[in-house]
């Protein structure tokens, strides 16, 4: 058929095969949410010795909707003299910039809602507006505990939000573009083009930086959603919840939904950045990719991000079986005082490569 | 027509939530409703084409600076009262400034229109279809505006240093964490054993 | 000085992290302990003590005789007996309530009991939707002694040489 006449061109069908698309990754992102949570439960239970949820449907697969059912059912309460209208928009917040983030991660070749040009720079601009969440949060519930606990996480969010912006800027400048298609495709091919590996022949060297970046970026993003090691607001041994203290019911649902969407956020950020997105790390016409029907590629590309990114979720999972939690001056001295100088250093040493080795 | 509509959207958002800010009774409603302006705003920018500013505006004004705002305002213990009282006092100065404000902002939309100082950008950077706008800002950044660019690095540098400078102390006496004395200890270093004598009982000067 | 580079190189290597994944790892792979326990349960000794329950004869005749030392002796005040000759002139109760909200499970009316009419049986599964049901009246108790007799009486037997 002609591109030109196609129906999906016309502004009714490329409205239509938008918001196709938008339904298509919030459901999968969901039903996604719904079983990582089962398995960080799992992952935590099987270190411990413990078995884990296995009740609900055959071994606990439907606990996630088991607990979704209950929280949903329960009654919403909302405390005496707070700020009602910003203690209801907190939550809806923190859900809303969780999920549309997705809208420029690129799942296969193509299969992405809005190929931004900025792209990075868009996730970096959403994230940094999840912060009031928990602000409004901590700040409507009336209580000095939540909102103690929200300028700990806020504060917390935004030392962090630094040295990971820092970081992505390494991989910018070894990429050339802020294009998150263009930044997969040029890791195309064997493993040590991923950038976390140097990022192919020119730049090779760099993998002395850039392996040491891609592991700030994941500690950095443990501490950016707030998870153990860094789960400080929350702190389940020792503090009551943080920000989230008064928040009950669906509100409280959302809280949740929002923290774990991040966090897969950020496991197919890494995977994205640093490990090759929907690049498999060999050589793809080794198996007749190009052959293949397109459908049938980006169903393996697809499989294979998944993969990455249940692969960071176990590695979130296990961080928190073998790191004690830090204390808060040591988080920020952690994020302030070896981070941020570390991926400055890097910063410099990567565009002294770009510009000086490899030539613009 | 999407365009047109999505303009009047953001546009009215902007108006009306830079009013609020105003006139909101709660100091933490105007930090929101500034915010929204701004996100506003950024959206305008995207329409504009300039989607790197936009960005650039969400992550530097949402995500830094109004967090602050938000921070001192929430901290601050405002007695509300006594903040509208100055309202009406105030209210003929307030007006003299944003007819100042108006009244340049109308002589530079006369001066674009017309092909004044500020078109003349436009001759100094061709803007090429296949160039992005960073590459476009980058190229005048780094080139025709450079020294200026330092110049305000510099100033923000300076302003760090000062900031840490009125606010850093050392109190003697304090005692401070030393993590990597803290880490590298060991058995060797860490435990003295002592041989203690049977029956002689325990010399209270040895003990310190 | 040299330790302090070792202790800095050593930090930056992530040697102990990587180290403790592969701790983590192991104890992942390993077969859990976990007991599934509505469906599995674990040994009970004889002496367990949960719910009470009263015992009869094997004539059916109840044991209890109204002696009110379970009642004495109960440290949280839980018993409440009352006492009457019944129409063939033996003492039996009429009233006989334990409050099990007050009850500490400390076992002290078994011990009490010189006919071993009060036991407390091998049933810890009683939980009730609300609180007025967990004030045992006798024929509830008495219930308890019948239905489980079997158990109470071979826990019995199985801790009488150590009596």
């Amino acid at each position: 058929m002609d591109p030109t006449t196609s129906f999906w061109t016309t502004p009714v069908g490329w409205t239509l095969a938008t918001t196709g698309a938008i339904v298509l990754v919030t459901v999968g992102v969901l039903i996604s949410v719904a079983f990582l949570l089962l398995a960080d439960r799992k992952i935590w239970a099987a270190v411990m010795m413990r078995k884990g949820p296995n009740v609900v449907g055959p071994f606990g697969l439907l606990q996630s909707f088991a607990d979704m059912i209950k929280f949903v059912l329960k009654e919403i309460v909302v405390p005496a003299g707070a700020d009602k209208a910003v203690f209801l928009l907190a939550p809806i917040i923190t859900v809303i910039t969780a999920f549309i983030v997705w809208a420029v991660i690129p799942f296969a070749p193509g299969w992405v809602i809005s190929d931004l040009n900025v792209g990075i720079l868009y996730v970096f601009a959403i994230s940094s507006l999840g912060v009031y969440g928990i602000i409004m949060g901590g700040w409507a519930s009336n209580s000095k505990y939540p909102f103690l606990g929200s300028l700990r996480s806020a504060a917390q969010m935004v030392s962090y939000e630094v040295s990971i912006g820092l970081v992505i800027v390494n991989v910018i400048i070894l990429a050339g573009t802020m294009n998150l298609t263009a930044i997969v495709l040029q890791q195309q091919g064997w493993i040590w083009n991923w950038f976390a590996f140097g990022g192919g022949a020119g730049t090779w060297p760099t993998v002395l930086v850039m392996f040491p970046m891609a592991i700030i970026f994941f500690v950095s993003a443990l501490a950016e959603t707030n998870r153990p090691p860094f789960d400080l607001p929350e702190a389940e041994s020792e503090l009551v919840a943080g920000y989230q203290v008064e928040y009950s019911s669906t509100p409280y649902l959302l809280f949740m939904m929002g923290e774990y969407v991040n966090i897969i956020f950020m496991c197919a950020m890494i995977s994205l950045l640093f490990f090759g997105g929907w690049n498999p790390g060999f050589d793809v016409s080794l198996i007749g990719l190009e052959t293949w029907p397109e459908w049938a590629a980006n169903l393996f590309y697809l499989v294979v991000l998944s993969l990455k990114i249940v692969f960071w979720f176990f590695m979130f999972a296990m961080v928190k079986t073998f790191v004690p939690r830090y204390r808060y001056d040591q988080l920020m001295r952690l994020g302030w005082k070896i981070f941020l100088p570390t991926s400055l250093v890097a910063v410099v040493a990567v565009s002294a490569w770009r510009v000086f080795v490899v030539g613009s | 027509m999407l365009q047109g509509i999505a303009f009047y959207l953001l546009a009215t958002v902007a108006v009306v939530s830079a009013l609020l800010v105003v006139t909101a009774r709660n100091p933490v409603h105007s930090v929101l409703f500034l915010i929204l302006a701004f996100f506003s705003s950024a959206g305008l920018f995207v329409l504009l084409g300039a989607e790197f500013l936009a960005m650039l505006l969400v992550v530097v004004y949402v995500g830094a600076v109004a967090v602050l705002f938000l921070f001192v305002v929430m901290m601050l213990d405002v007695d509300f009262v006594r903040l509208r009282e100055g309202f009406a006092r105030y209210l003929p100065f307030a007006l003299v400034i944003a007819a100042v404000l108006l009244t340049e902002m109308i002589l530079i939309s006369l001066a674009v229109v017309n092909g004044g100082a500020a078109a003349g950008l436009d001759t100094l950077t061709p803007a090429t279809p296949e160039a992005s706008n960073i590459e476009v800002i980058g190229r005048v950044l780094y080139t025709d505006y450079v020294y200026i660019f330092q110049a305000a690095g510099i100033v923000l540098l300076i302003a760090m240093i000062g900031a840490i400078v009125l606010t850093l102390r050392h109190k003697p006496g304090v005692k401070r964490q030393s993590v990597a004395t803290q880490v590298g200890r060991d058995a060797k270093t860490a435990i003295e054993i002592k041989a203690a004598v049977t029956g002689a009982g325990l010399n209270p000067e040895e003990l310190r | 000085m040299i330790a302090r580079i070792q202790q800095t190189v050593k930090g930056a290597l992530l040697v102990d992290l990587v180290g403790a994944l592969g701790l983590t790892l192991r104890e992942f792979f390993r077969p859990k302990h976990t007991v599934n326990y509505p469906f599995e349960r674990n040994p009970q000794s004889p002496r367990f003590r949960g719910e009470h329950a009263l015992r009869r004869y094997p004539n059916g005749e109840e044991r209890c005789i109204a002696c009110k030392l379970c009642e004495a002796i109960c440290p949280a005040q839980a018993i409440t007996i009352e006492a009457e000759p019944r129409a063939d002139g033996s003492r039996r109760t009429t009233r006989y309530d334990i409050d099990m909200v007050k009850c500490i499970y400390c076992g002290l009316c078994q011990e009490a009991c010189p006919v071993d009419a009060i036991v407390e049986g091998p049933n810890s599964e009683f939980a009730t939707e609300t609180r007025e049901e967990l004030y045992f009246d006798k024929a509830r108790l008495l219930d308890n002694g019948d239905r489980w007799e079997r158990q109470i009486a071979k826990n019995l037997e199985l801790d009488a040489p150590y009596r």
